[in-house]
C-alpha cells in the first residue's frame, strides 16, 4: 500500500515537473551555459592574439604610442576580471565585463585603424596574417553573442510567461543578463566627416 | 455616441494593422534574403555560363562523392546593406550544408558588384580551412582571377585548393546513407517512428476502422502513416516502411482501440481483404516520398561557427 501510494506521488511529482517547464529550464540553462562558454572561448582566443599583435607592432618605429597603450590596459583590465560560467548569473559582474570586452573592442579597431597608416606594417606578412586572425576571432565572438543571446531569449521568455513563471518564481531562477549595444548614445549620433588633415601629434 | 466610440476603434485598429504592415515591410527590405540551397552552385548574377556552371557543380558533386564534404557556390549581385561576413553567417546558418554527423560544409560567397568574396568554413573544417588559408586562397587565387574578369576560372582554383585541404584532413569517409542529405539522422528518426507506432498508429487506427470500416480504415491509417513517416523523416523509403507497417497492424493484427467493437466475423474477412489493401496504402507513402529525392539538398549538420575569411578583387 505504501509502495503504490509512493510509486503514484514519484509519478506525479514527475508530470508536474514536466507540466510546469521544470525540465524546460534545466535544458534551456544548459544550453544557456554553454553557448555563454563559447563566448568567453572567443573572447580567450582574442585576448590570446593581443601580445602578438602589441609585439608586431611595437616593432614599428614610432608608432602612435597612445593607442598601443590603450590596447594593453584594455586588455589587462578585461582579464583581470574573472571569466566564469556564473557571471551569467550575476548581472552586476555581467555587465562589468561587458564594459571591459566593450573598451578592448574599441582599443583593438582603433589599433587597426591607425595601422594602416604605416607602410611597413601593412608589407609585414606577420602582421597581416595577425590580422587575418583577429579578423576571424571579432566574427567567431559576433557569432557565439548572438547565439547566446538567441538562447537567454528563450531562457528568459520561459521564466517570465505564465505558468513557467511560477515554477521560476519556486526554484528562484531569475532572468539572465544579455549583451546590449554599450555605445547606443554613440552609435544614435550621425558620424562626424572631417576631411581636414589630423593635427600632428 | 455609441458610432463615434465604435469608429474611433476602427481607426485605431486600422493605424495598428497599417503600422504593422510597416513595420514588416521595412523588415523584409532591410537585408538581402537567403535563397534556398537547390544546387551546388546558385548564380543569382547571370555570371557563369551554362556550360561552366555545369563544370563547377560537377567538380562540387565529386567532392562530396569522394570525402563527404558538401561545398556551395553562390553569386550575388550585392549583399547590401550587410556586410558580406554578416550575410555568409546568415546563409550558413540557414543552409547548415555539410553531413549531419560530420559537420563539414563550405559555403563560398561571391557579392559581384560589392567586388566581395567570402569563404565560410564550418566549425568541423576549421583545422583544414584556418582562416589564413581561407585568406590566402582568396588574394592569391581568387582575387587575381576575379581582377582579369574570369570568374569562372577563380572559383575553380578556389574549389580546388579547398579540396585538397579537405582532403588533407581525414574526416570519416562518406557512406551511402550520409550522401544523401536528409537521410543520415536514423538514430532519432527510428526512436520518433517507434513512439509514432505504439502510440499514433493504434489511436489513429482504431478510430478510422470504427468509422470507414476496416478496409478503408487501414487504408487510410497507412496512408496517414506513410505521410506522417515522409514529413517526420523526409525519406521516402522510411516513409514507405511506415505506411505497410502502419497497415499491417491495423488492418492484419487488428490494433486498435475501436476495432475490439467489430464483430468477429467482420474481423476475419477484413483480415484476408485488407491483402492486397496493404500494398495500395504502402505505396502511397512510396510515391510521395519519391518526389523529396533528387537533386543538392544540404545534409543539415554545418554548424558555422564565424570561420573563414573574407577579401576583395
Amino acid at each position: 500500500m505504501i509502495r503504490k501510494i509512493s510509486i503514484a506521488a514519484v509519478l506525479t511529482a514527475t508530470l508536474a515537473l514536466t507540466g510546469c517547464g521544470y525540465n524546460d529550464f534545466q535544458k534551456l540553462d544548459e544550453s544557456v551555459k554553454a553557448s555563454w562558454s563559447e563566448v568567453l572561448n572567443q573572447y580567450q582566443r582574442r585576448s590570446d592574439l593581443i601580445p602578438n599583435i602589441v609585439a608586431t607592432v611595437k616593432g614599428e618605429a614610432g608608432f602612435e604610442q597612445e593607442t598601443l597603450t590603450k590596447v594593453i590596459e584594455a586588455r589587462s583590465r578585461a582579464t583581470s576580471i574573472q571569466a566564469t560560467p556564473e557571471l551569467i548569473n550575476n548581472p552586476e559582474a555581467f555587465k562589468k565585463f561587458q564594459a571591459a570586452q566593450g573598451e578592448l573592442s574599441g582599443a583593438l579597431s582603433r589599433l587597426m585603424v591607425v595601422s594602416e597608416q604605416y607602410p611597413n606594417l601593412k608589407a609585414n606578412a606577420g602582421f597581416q596574417d595577425l590580422r587575418v586572425q583577429l579578423e576571424g576571432t571579432e566574427n567567431r565572438v559576433t557569432v557565439a553573442r548572438n547565439r547566446y543571446i538567441k538562447e537567454v531569449a528563450s531562457y528568459n521568455v520561459l521564466a517570465r510567461s505564465f505558468p513557467t513563471n511560477l515554477t521560476a518564481m519556486m526554484f528562484s531562477y531569475a532572468v539572465k543578463p544579455s549583451f546590449t549595444v554599450a555605445n547606443e548614445a554613440q552609435i544614435s549620433a550621425p558620424p562626424q566627416v572631417n576631411f581636414d588633415k589630423p593635427a600632428a601629434k | 455616441m455609441n458610432t463615434c466610440l465604435t469608429r474611433r476603434w476602427v481607426s485605431c485598429l486600422a493605424i495598428c494593422f497599417a503600422a504593422l504592415f510597416c513595420v514588416s515591410a521595412a523588415r523584409a527590405q532591410d537585408v538581402l534574403k537567403v535563397p534556398p540551397v537547390t544546387a551546388q552552385v546558385i548564380d543569382q548574377t547571370g555570371t557563369l555560363t551554362s556550360a561552366q556552371s555545369a563544370e563547377l557543380t560537377v567538380k562540387l558533386a565529386t567532392l562530396e562523392q569522394q570525402s563527404g564534404t558538401q561545398m556551395v557556390v553562390l553569386i550575388v549581385p550585392t549583399t547590401a546593406p550587410e556586410d558580406i561576413a554578416s550575410y555568409a553567417q546568415r546563409v550558413a546558418d540557414a543552409w547548415k550544408i555539410g553531413r549531419r554527423d560530420v559537420g563539414d560544409g563550405v559555403v563560398i560567397i561571391v557579392a559581384k558588384n560589392d567586388r566581395r568574396v567570402r569563404i565560410e568554413v564550418a566549425k568541423t573544417l576549421e583545422g583544414a580551412v584556418p582562416d589564413l588559408a581561407a585568406k590566402r586562397i582568396i588574394s592569391e587565387q581568387v582575387g587575381p582571377a576575379f581582377k582579369t574578369g574570369d570568374y569562372a576560372g577563380g572559383l575553380n582554383l578556389a574549389v580546388d585548393a579547398l579540396t585538397a585541404r579537405i582532403k588533407g584532413e581525414g574526416l570519416a569517409q562518406p557512406t551511402a546513407r550520409s550522401q544523401r542529405g536528409n537521410t543520415g539522422g536514423f538514430g532519432a528518426d527510428w526512436q520518433q517512428m517507434a513512439m509514432f507506432f505504439f502510440i499514433g498508429v493504434p489511436i489513429l487506427g482504431g478510430i478510422l476502422t470504427g468509422i470507414f470500416g476496416r478496409k478503408l480504415g487501414s487504408l487510410i491509417t497507412g496512408g496517414a502513416a506513410g505521410g506522417i513517416g515522409w514529413v517526420l523523416t523526409a525519406s521516402g523509403l522510411l516513409a514507405g516502411i511506415a505506411g505497410v507497417v502502419a497497415v499491417v497492424l491495423v488492418g492484419v493484427l487488428g490494433i486498435g482501440a475501436a476495432s475490439s467493437m467489430l464483430g468477429g466475423s467482420r474481423r476475419r474477412g477484413g483480415g484476408l481483404g485488407a491483402g492486397p489493401v496493404i500494398w495500395g496504402g504502402g505505396g502511397g507513402g512510396f510515391g510521395g516520398g519519391g518526389g523529396g529525392g533528387g537533386g543538392f539538398s544540404s545534409g543539415g549538420g554545418g554548424d558555422f561557427g564565424g570561420g573563414g575569411a573574407s577579401g576583395d578583387w
